[in-house]
């Protein structure tokens, strides 16, 4: 069962707002900070230890800043096994760091994520809302020159 | 048999941005035919077509519908559920970016079926790509004047793989974690702000303008006993052709990855993504239905170069992420059989570990909250089943490896060196 019965009326009422207020947040900031927090806490009348919790549930709702664009490299079997392994050592070699860290310019983020679903175009990744399949080592290093 | 085409008609053909080109194809004429029915006649329809949930679970639809239609609330739901995350599947995607039409037909048919108010159609962040176009095509149907008594709203997800399990994709649409609710009540009666609500696959949503214009009889004459129509697959791995192909219920194996896909060289086949069973080269002539194997449909074909834990290693590390952490047998399992699994390619195994794997196994499919961690360990099984020989393989090696180099950095009690 819900535990919509121990909210406010008004809070309940605002909790289906949430997530969406959340990604817009990240979309504006860059991150989730707690003072981005505390005023969706006010806004919502949502306890902030709640926003946090269902923040960091989410792999698009990172509560620490990331790069002003964000890597996600997919790391599941299909892409696996057509050599993403390859292609997240070029990532790493280009932009000098591991996934799971931003470059110190800012600029990129590199995440190795679950399946994108472009199994078909392995291996793949996706750069924001961009999706780049068939991807090689070697090509890595253009594509991260166009951003 | 060849590929029969039906959700895969309009696909390449319509504009997925123009609905003038979906209503020149005969778009809306089921939804116009089903405005005549009774709901309870379109609910009659559905199961008699015998159509099933094309999600992995496969529960029949029609018992679904009538269950939220026969329960009495000022206010019903009704989700399509295209939080596409399944490793290996990328069917929903494809059938969103080139028809979004016939999905919010099916939807809305559904929608006068169960006495839904409000629909939402949760798509994965992953596809946000998809979300103009979606929103535009739901847009034009609102225009055109058929969402009068169900409204559709697109709603997306936030990045979690386990928003595809129902329960915890209400969840996430009521602003909550995603994670799994305990079961009964089950949606149809208490769902989404405890209202009934009724959860469709995409794929599951898309069958239903064909059946309501064809007849229920139509679409049961296609398939085996258990499992009507059609299915999309995805196929991907080793194969000429990776894709997506719509193949009639019960045909073989063999002839969607050797036929269409270009196959050679298999070793097994992973049928339904990362918790899906394994079927080895010498079962190729395997049916695809219910009653064998079909999950979801993703399709992973493994050529004889792989090796099969290295495999079994990647998903379980899938599933051990994704894992909402809710229930322990989940949480733990998953942590535990990765890390044994880890240890066998290492070559640090140990004579016990199978035994292990089974009996963790049994504890997680038996007393997992949902389908993720009760699904968990089937790969792990199935494995076990074909190709046990490479686990003992591994475990001997690493007995050999331990002896020979005197090593003592890794004991374990039931190691017999």
């Amino acid at each position: 069962m819900s535990a919509a019965g121990k909210e406010t009326p008004s809070a309940a009422a605002n909790r289906k707002e949430l997530l969406p207020a959340l990604k817009q947040e990240f979309g504006k900031n860059g991150s989730l900070s707690k003072t981005v927090m505390t005023s969706l806490a006010e806004k919502t009348g949502l306890p902030l230890n709640e926003i946090y919790s269902v923040s960091t549930f989410y792999s698009y709702l990172p509560v620490a800043t990331t790069g002003k664009n964000i890597i996600r490299v997919c790391g599941c079997l299909p892409c696996d096994m057509k050599d993403a392994r390859g292609v997240i050592g070029s990532i790493k070699k280009e932009l000098g760091i591991e996934p799971g860290q931003t470059t110190a310019d800012g600029k990129f983020s590199v995440e190795q994520v679950g399946c994108i679903g472009a199994c078909d175009q392995a291996p793949a990744m996706m750069i924001n809302d961009r999706l780049y399949g068939n991807l090689t080592p070697a090509g890595i290093a253009e594509i991260l020159k166009s951003y | 048999m060849a590929e029969k085409r039906i959700l895969l008609g309009n696909c390449g053909v319509i504009d997925p941005q123009n609905i003038e080109t979906y209503l020149a194809r005969d778009g809306f004429k089921a939804y116009e035919k089903a405005r005549k029915m009774k709901p309870q006649g379109i609910v009659e329809e559905i199961k008699k077509s015998g159509l099933t949930g094309r999600g992995g679970a496969g529960f029949p639809c029609g018992l679904k519908w009538e269950l939220a239609h026969n329960t009495k609330a000022k206010m019903k739901y009704l989700i399509c559920n295209a939080d596409e995350g399944e490793v290996g599947q990328f069917k929903d995607k494809y059938l969103l970016s080139k028809d979004p039409f016939t999905l919010i037909e099916g939807m809305l048919i559904a929608g006068l079926a169960i006495g839904a108010q409000q629909a939402y159609i949760y798509l994965r962040a992953e596809y946000h790509f998809l979300y103009d176009q979606l929103c535009r095509a739901v847009a034009q149907a609102k225009e055109k004047g058929f969402l009068k008594h169900t409204d559709i709203q697109v709603f997306e997800g936030a990045g979690a793989y386990v928003c595809g399990e129902e329960s915890a994709l209400m969840n996430s649409i009521e602003g909550r974690r995603g994670e799994s609710r305990f079961k009964p009540p089950y949606p149809p009666t208490c769902g989404l702000w405890d209202m009934p609500t009724i959860i469709n696959n995409v794929e599951t949503l898309m069958n239903v303008p064909h059946i309501i214009n064809n007849g229920g009889a139509w679409f049961s004459a296609m398939g085996t006993k258990r499992s009507k129509g059609t299915k999309v697959f995805c196929v991907s791995g080793d194969v000429a052709r990776p894709g997506v192909y719509e193949l009639e219920m019960g045909s073989s194996l063999k002839e969607l990855v050797v036929d269409l896909a270009g196959a050679a060289g298999i070793k097994a086949v992973q049928v339904g993504g990362s918790t899906g069973a394994f079927i080895p080269a010498r079962m190729i002539d395997t049916p695809l239905s219910h009653e064998t194997c079909l999950g979801s449909g993703a399709i992973v074909v493994l050529n004889s170069d792989r090796d099969i834990v290295d495999i079994v290693y990647n998903n379980m590390h899938f599933l051990n992420e994704e894992s909402c952490g809710k229930c322990t047998p989940c949480r733990e399992g998953t942590e535990v059989m990765l890390e044994i699994l880890g240890r066998l390619i290492k070559g640090e195994g140990a004579s016990g570990d199978i035994s292990k794997l089974e009996d963790l196994a049994r504890t997680m499919a038996l007393a997992s909250l949902c389908g993720l961690g009760q699904a968990a360990a089937v790969p792990v099984l199935d494995s076990l089943k074909y190709f046990r020989d490479e686990y003992t393989d591994l475990i001997d090696q690493s007995l050999f490896l331990r002896s020979y180099l005197g090593s003592e950095s890794y004991k374990s009690e039931e190691a017999v060196i």
